[in-house]
């Protein structure tokens, strides 16, 4: 379920515009701006294309970018709304239109932040309260698990011991956990932040072990030779060079914790996109469903995107001659 | 013509053996050699030979199976700032700057006795040695390979090392770079004094840099083959010496051993 998320539409787009990169390579000084192109080409506007920094740098109008960038996403987006369309006639109705929807969607949106006790709040609300939750089980998760991932990363001991644990406990739908955490916590929100915590946890120490173990020996030998002390080691040497994957890990988490926040809300209730949409079945408001679908969707996309953006940042060229 | 009379290195009856998956591979036997303070070696043999490997038992970086390594009439026991190494894949921090990279190594040898203004001046200095002040702020991505070998050797020299270990460090170097980067080279070390030994697989680059060459025969259980006494007037001009007759003679002596006597056999696998 975890790898449903990852493979977005943004990992193919580099490809697309392959004949401005060289070009973009050559004007040098602008990396940054390159990169930024090149990792996610589609989700830009076309306008804000055209102001980018690395404008200047490209060929005047290109009507390929059009092509390859505008066209394809804007068909799919047509293609599921057709698919809609011909769903709402073939099934009489019980699912609303896309036209019908949408003119729900922009009433909803107009008042986002309504409460009118805790049953009844706006879809604001709810998705932060959402957020909320997966920012403490996440946070807390990365609290814990960088530090255990450098751990086993650095001390095969430990590696060998930690292993067969993360191996056995890892499958574990993260909403097995939840009845251990009602049951401990005492407390809806605890139990979901909790269910958070473990299923963001294993792509951290993973991730984070994995990117300790590839640390070049080259680095490794040169703090060797300079004699570096262990603190040294992990600021200068270790942290900079595992820090990619460590987003990686981050960046997995957060698409996995989506995922389990909306589920365990509609287990555990209150207030959160989840618990609304198992709210809105009740009322059997299909509308409502299909703009939390959305809703949700576009949330983790956004995240998705942030992290990507973050790692690029954080991301050096690896040392060739 | 100087003369080295010193002991500074000292090599004994080392032996080295690896443990792979199809059983010990003896890489280096008996080998002994010596190098003075002051004095320019190069180990010299075809690729597979274990030079490497003697310079990372020189370094530290690991330990021999036999024999023991002397530094100043000190047991080598692992890799410390004196014996500062260029590595063949110069090994800059990438998050770090050419001058963070250099900063590092001056910082960890000379923090303790010296303020921060002058760990920066050391700094600069090395990379101003190394004709590299203008690239100071730029990260290894951004410069070419000769710089960052540049860079490598800077973060070497401003240990003030009592001993510089270079593996191959022009080995991925083009031809023009590489005897640009060989004149500094012979420059800087003609200043700084250095005790230098140099792994190489390149006949020139022996003869033009070092007072002598240690050539080694083929593996496995490689040992030390010839030693050839470079005696040739320093300094030393690439272009005078292009047509001299000694310079061709010692060239002629090191490919004769490699080529002839130790003609490098393919393994049979």
């Amino acid at each position: 379920m975890v790898s449903a998320v990852f493979h977005s539409p943004l990992e193919a787009a580099p490809a697309a515009r392959g004949g401005d990169k060289p070009k973009a390579r050559d004007a040098g000084p602008a990396p940054s701006a390159t990169t930024h192109n090149m990792t996610n080409p589609s989700t830009i506007p076309p306008a804000a294309q055209a102001a980018a920094p690395a404008a200047p740098t490209r060929a005047p109008w290109d009507a390929s970018f059009l092509w390859l960038a505008v066209l394809p996403p804007l068909l799919g987006l047509g293609l599921l709304a057709l698919v809609w369309e011909l769903v709402f006639m073939g099934t009489g109705g019980s699912i609303p239109s896309p036209k019908d929807t949408l003119a729900q969607a922009v009433q909803i949106f107009s008042d986002p932040f309504y409460s009118k006790g805790p049953n009844d709040q706006g879809v604001g609300w709810n998705v932060l309260s959402s957020l909320k939750r997966v920012a403490m089980g996440f946070g807390m998760a990365a609290v814990v698990g960088i530090p255990v991932g450098f751990m086993i990363g650095r001390f095969n001991f430990l590696s060998r011991m930690f292993n067969p644990l993360i191996s056995l406990l890892r499958p574990v739908s993260p909403l097995a956990w939840l009845p251990i955490g009602l049951l401990v916590f005492k407390g809806a929100n605890p139990a979901a932040i909790w269910t958070i915590f473990i299923c963001s946890i294993w792509p951290m120490i993973i991730n984070t072990a994995v990117g300790v173990q590839r640390v070049p020996q080259d680095y490794m030998n040169v703090a060797r030779v300079l004699k570096l002390s262990e603190w040294k080691i992990v600021t200068k040497i270790l942290f900079p060079a595992v820090l990619p994957y460590m987003l990686t890990g981050v960046r997995l988490a957060v698409g996995t914790a989506w995922l389990v926040i909306v589920a365990a809300e509609m287990l555990t209730g209150g207030v959160g996109i989840g618990f609304w949409v198992w709210d809105e079945w009740n009322n059997l408001n299909v509308k409502n469903i299909i703009i939390a679908i959305f809703v949700i969707g576009i949330v983790g996309l956004v995240l998705e995107f942030a992290l990507i953006k973050l790692a690029t940042a954080f991301t050096f060229e690896e040392v060739k001659n | 013509m100087t003369s080295f009379t010193t002991k500074y290195i000292e090599i004994q009856g080392v032996a080295q053996t690896f443990k792979t998956r199809k059983g010990p591979f003896r890489a280096l036997q008996n080998i002994n050699l010596t190098v003075a303070k002051g004095e320019f070696v190069a180990l010299i043999g075809h690729s597979g030979c274990g030079k490497s490997t003697l310079l990372n038992l020189i370094a530290g970086l690991t330990t021999p199976t036999e024999g023991s390594l002397l530094c100043a009439n000190r047991e080598i026991a692992g890799p410390g700032p004196e014996r500062a190494v260029v590595f063949q894949n110069h090994s800059l921090l990438p998050w770090l700057t050419c001058f963070e990279n250099v900063y590092l190594a001056v910082e960890r040898v000379f923090s303790e006795t010296e303020n921060k203004a002058q760990l920066k001046a050391r700094t600069d200095a090395a990379l101003a040695m190394v004709g590299l002040t203008a690239a100071a702020q730029k990260r290894p991505g951004e410069i070419s390979g000769g710089m960052k070998q540049r860079v490598g050797i800077a973060r070497a020299l401003s240990m003030e090392p009592k001993v510089l270990l270079l593996d191959e460090p022009f080995g991925a170097l083009d031809a023009l770079t590489r005897a640009k980067l060989q004149d500094e080279l012979l420059q800087i070390v003609a200043t700084t004094q250095s005790t230098v030994v140099m792994v190489t697989h390149d006949v020139d680059e022996a003869v033009l840099l070092s007072d002598r060459i240690v050539m080694m025969t083929n593996g496995p259980s490689a040992t030390i083959g010839e030693v050839l006494q470079v005696e040739l007037p320093r300094p030393r001009s690439r272009v005078a010496l292009a047509e001299d007759i000694r310079y061709l003679g010692y060239r002629k002596a090191v490919i004769d051993f490699l080529y002839t006597r130790q003609g490098h056999v393919e393994k049979a696998a």
